[in-house]
């Protein structure tokens, strides 16, 4: 039975690494060829190193990523604060209209946020480009810093914020000394989450990017459009590194803070 | 009272960029360029019955292939020593953390006319075959974007499962393949039930996967709405018509399955 | 009465660590045995190997004199209550009991009437349909004993079955499942650290500690002859103290010489002197050999529990006369009531 089960995942996991590893081999060729490898450089790096659309795509992914997880985070955080204070009826109601941009099919989301951009950008003469992509953004990064942090309000001690007032605390004091350290947890995981929806995201952003602020994976969508070009190869073996790593240091931190919890 | 207020920059976010946008799709399908009332284009989203019934097809058969290849994954997964199911876990979902389109485009490069499967073959004397811009493909590429999102919520209801319970089981005669279909199964669908919409709903509307490894062919929903924005067709109306029964129907499949959970839950609570 | 379980120089060890350190025990047909002991002394590990979810690294396990190591639990007439219960959520009361009868595909007719049978021995009549969720603790506890016992196992294995229970609850079950397992002259096998629900239900109490069995014996064995101190400490409340056997029959305490009623331990022996604090008399100090002042009188409902600081040692006295606090008083004790044991650790 454990052999059947190694066998298993080795084959599931070979499923799942044997594209990635082609990508990054290729990377190295000399020739455009997707068959056959003829020799090795570092040609496509510098290439990609030097491709201005690559580069200016990627510096906009960056910034959007940065200010919309920032601005969907105080105000996700803002949002679970009162939600979680709110009656059932009203609670439920918020709730529900917040898992729509998670339900629902994200070219819906994208679809319906571009009609309303086109409508507005007609009556107040407004382009598409930077503010529509992070407002699009923000719209879909919130649910899930209010998603991440309301369940920390449900596992705290209802008599936290009460016993920090018993002690001399003003409500004010009492929230940041007392609630707010025991939602960190779910503020900073909602806040990564939403930094790397952003930073992955494309579905929306196609919808609401217009022509002159491309992201990094629109860019990379028209490329795989275009001929082939060996770029995106060494491209994606940059970005798998860079997954690798963050993963890799991710799961060294949560390890030792298991560690030192168990201590 | 004052602690309510705090979420109203967010209930006017909600409203201005969830609500209205929603509502405006609907506007659109029921009204022409000029604003005017019409059923036309609700009407003319039947003349692509054939693409709704092959998105639906090929969604539904590449999530059923996820839950069969994930279902063993999540409970091997969910069964190992706690020492190796983060480092498992990781290596599963890591593929998952890569761009999406560089995912798909891996596998063009795989299943080209000239690409490495048909090279290889060709050493043994077998194809060339025609892979890429196949259905088949659209399929295997759903299949390799969405399987952490099937093996995801499996993993998470099935690591819960009391141990006990299937100690219970054995002790009450079950083999481990009597354990597995009395006792996980019925546990786990919940988690069966998340798994299948998280699958089904971005493989029915997406319209990547079926542009880059389906070529011009094998159109899906998502491909008809792109082009009614996007594409040469402009004509948001449409699209925003055949956005309307996408929903309609993704609603509609998410009803089922949450009569299935909720009548589970009803047969434990009553 | 034939042995029904025998264990054979079982041996476990869990990463490195030893867990049983090579125990013999032979469980005879019909009886209430029970295993009690401090947590991680081995008894639930013992339950588990002998219910087929563990394999022993060493040693032997036979049923009805045949081995059955390799035999899974499914295949073994031997059914267990677990700890918590692990009822199957997604099931109601009857079908968590028609679990084990639906898994042999017996005829829906037997499986009603096994059921029904069933409810009635735990009263739990008019349950069938309720969710095992909306059941209080001693409910659920009889769903688990009915869903064992429904498929008729020649013994039955229970883990600490009562332990999240409240203390009436406890003594009622405790009454109930010593009648059922009295009505179906059925093995019961019952994992316990509380040493009274021990003596209680037990026709055989195995006493355990660190992975080792220090005693095998009936309740009243076990409480008025324990082996060493250590069953002494854990069976009742007890003045444990170090002694010298000088020879047969006369052991030095404190300083004083007192007659016994054990022998054989040689000559000048050290050894650990036991004697509960239920056996003790107060007696006029001038009388005694052994006085001291009195440092506490507690009131405990039936008696007064005192603590008589004496010869650097804290003697635990109950008595239903309380002795003024401060007060010098001797302390007495008849020679049967005195128990001498070996040193642990220095085994013979």
């Amino acid at each position: 039975m454990k052999k059947i089960s190694k066998i298993y995942m080795s084959l599931l996991i070979l499923f799942l690494y044997v594209p990635i590893f082609v990508l990054i081999v290729y990377s190295f060729n000399t020739t455009k060829s997707r068959t056959v490898f003829e020799g090795f450089t570092f040609d496509w790096y510098l290439k990609l190193f030097q491709n201005e659309l690559i580069l200016t795509s990627l510096r906009n992914t960056l910034i959007i990523s940065v200010v919309a997880s920032v601005c969907a985070t105080a105000l996700g955080t803002a949002a679970a604060i009162g939600i979680n204070s709110m009656r059932k009826v009203p609670k439920a109601l918020v709730m529900n209209v917040t898992n729509i941009p998670i339900i629902n099919p994200e070219i819906v989301t994208g679809v319906s946020l571009m009609l309303l951009f086109v409508f507005f950008a007609a009556r107040m003469n407004f382009n598409f480009g930077f503010t529509t992509l992070i407002i699009a953004h923000i719209t879909f990064d919130v649910p899930y810093v209010i998603l991440n942090i309301m369940p920390k309000f449900r596992q705290m001690n209802p008599n936290l914020y009460e016993a920090a007032q018993d002690l001399g605390c003003n409500s004010f004091k009492a929230f940041t000394k007392v609630v707010l350290p025991e939602i960190m947890p779910g503020i900073v995981s909602g806040f990564l989450m939403s930094f790397t929806f952003s930073l992955d995201d494309f579905v929306v952003s196609y919808f609401t990017s217009g022509a002159t602020s491309q992201t990094l994976p629109i860019t990379i969508y028209s490329m795989t459009r275009r001929k082939v070009s060996p770029e995106i190869n060494a491209l994606s073996t940059i970005i798998f590194l860079i997954v690798v790593v963050v993963l890799i240091v991710k799961n060294i931190i949560e390890n030792k803070r298991i560690k030192e919890e168990a201590k | 009272m004052k602690k309510k207020l705090i979420a109203s920059p967010y209930l006017v976010w909600m409203v201005v960029f969830i609500v209205v946008p929603i509502i405006m799709v609907g506007y659109f399908a029921f009204t022409d360029p000029e604003g005017r009332f019409t059923l036309d284009y609700i009407a003319e989203v039947g003349q692509y019955t054939n693409i709704f019934v092959r998105s639906i097809w090929l969604a539904a058969i590449a999530t059923v292939i996820c839950l069969i290849i994930g279902y063993p994954c999540a409970f091997i997964l969910s069964k190992m020593s706690k020492r190796h199911q983060g480092t498992m876990l990781m290596i599963v979902m890591l593929p998952m953390w890569m761009n999406f389109l560089l995912r798909t485009y891996a596998w063009m490069t795989l299943l080209g006319n000239n690409g490495i499967i048909n090279t290889l073959l060709g050493y043994i004397g077998l194809g060339p075959y025609k892979m890429l811009n196949t259905q088949g493909a659209v399929v295997l590429g759903m299949v390799y974007n969405y399987l952490p999102y099937m093996i995801l919520p499996l993993f998470s209801v099935m690591v819960k499962i009391d141990n006990m319970l299937l100690e219970a089981a054995q002790d009450l005669g079950c083999n481990s393949k009597k354990v597995l279909f009395k006792v996980v199964f019925p546990l786990s669908l919940p988690g069966v039930m998340s798994g299948i919409t998280m699958v089904f709903v971005p493989a029915i509307s997406t319209f990547i996967i079926s542009r880059m490894l389906g070529g011009g062919s094998n159109l899906l929903i998502g491909d008809l709405i792109e082009m009614q924005f996007l594409g040469n067709s402009y004509n948001p109306n449409l699209g925003a018509g055949i956005s309307l029964v996408l929903m309609v129907i993704i609603l509609f499949i998410m009803t089922i399955m949450n009569q299935f959970d909720s009548s589970d839950e009803d047969r434990v609570l009553v | 009465m034939q042995n029904i379980i025998s264990l054979k120089d079982v041996s476990v060890n869990f990463d490195g660590e030893p867990i049983l350190n090579g125990i013999n025990l032979d469980i005879k047909d019909k009886e209430f045995v029970t295993f009690l002991g401090p947590s991680g002394c081995g008894k639930t590990t013992t339950l588990r190997i002998i219910g087929g979810f563990l394999t022993p690294d060493s040693g032997t396990v036979s049923f009805e004199g045949k081995v059955i190591n390799n035999i899974p639990p499914h295949k073994r007439n031997v059914n267990t209550v677990f700890q918590r219960y692990a009822l199957f959520p997604h099931l109601n009361v009857y079908e968590n009991i028609a679990f084990g009868l639906r898994v042999k595909k017996e005829p829906e007719a037997e499986i009603h009437k096994k059921v029904e049978e069933m409810l009635e021995l735990v009263n739990l009549r008019g349950f069938e349909k309720r969710s095992v969720n909306r059941l209080s603790g001693g409910q659920q506890q009889r769903v688990a004993i009915a869903r064992a016992l429904v498929n008729k196992p020649k013994v039955l294995l229970l883990d600490e079955p009562l332990g999240a229970l409240d203390l009436k609850l406890r003594k009622e079950m405790q009454t109930e499942l010593k009648r059922i397992q009295q009505q179906l002259e059925i093995t019961f096998i019952y994992v316990t650290h509380d040493q009274e629900e021990a003596l209680t239900m037990s026709d055989t109490v195995v006493v355990m500690n660190k992975g080792d069995i220090q005693q095998i014996g009936t309740p009243v064995d076990i409480y008025n002859e324990p082996i060493n101190a250590f069953v002494a400490d854990f069976i009742g409340e007890s003045n444990i103290l170090d002694g010298i056997m000088h020879r047969d029959y006369l052991v030095e305490i404190c300083g004083r010489e007192f007659e016994c009623v054990d022998k054989d331990f040689g000559t000048d022996t050290p050894v650990d002197v036991v004697i509960r604090p239920e056996d003790i008399k107060l007696i006029d100090a001038n009388e005694a050999k052994i006085s001291g002042v009195v440092e506490s009188v507690t009131f405990k409902g039936v008696h007064y529990e005192m603590v008589i600081e004496a010869y650097d040692f804290s003697w635990l006295v109950h008595s239903t006369k309380a002795a003024e606090l401060g007060s010098v008083v001797g302390i007495s004790f008849d020679p049967y009531d005195i128990h001498i044991m070996r040193k642990m650790g220095k085994k013979s």
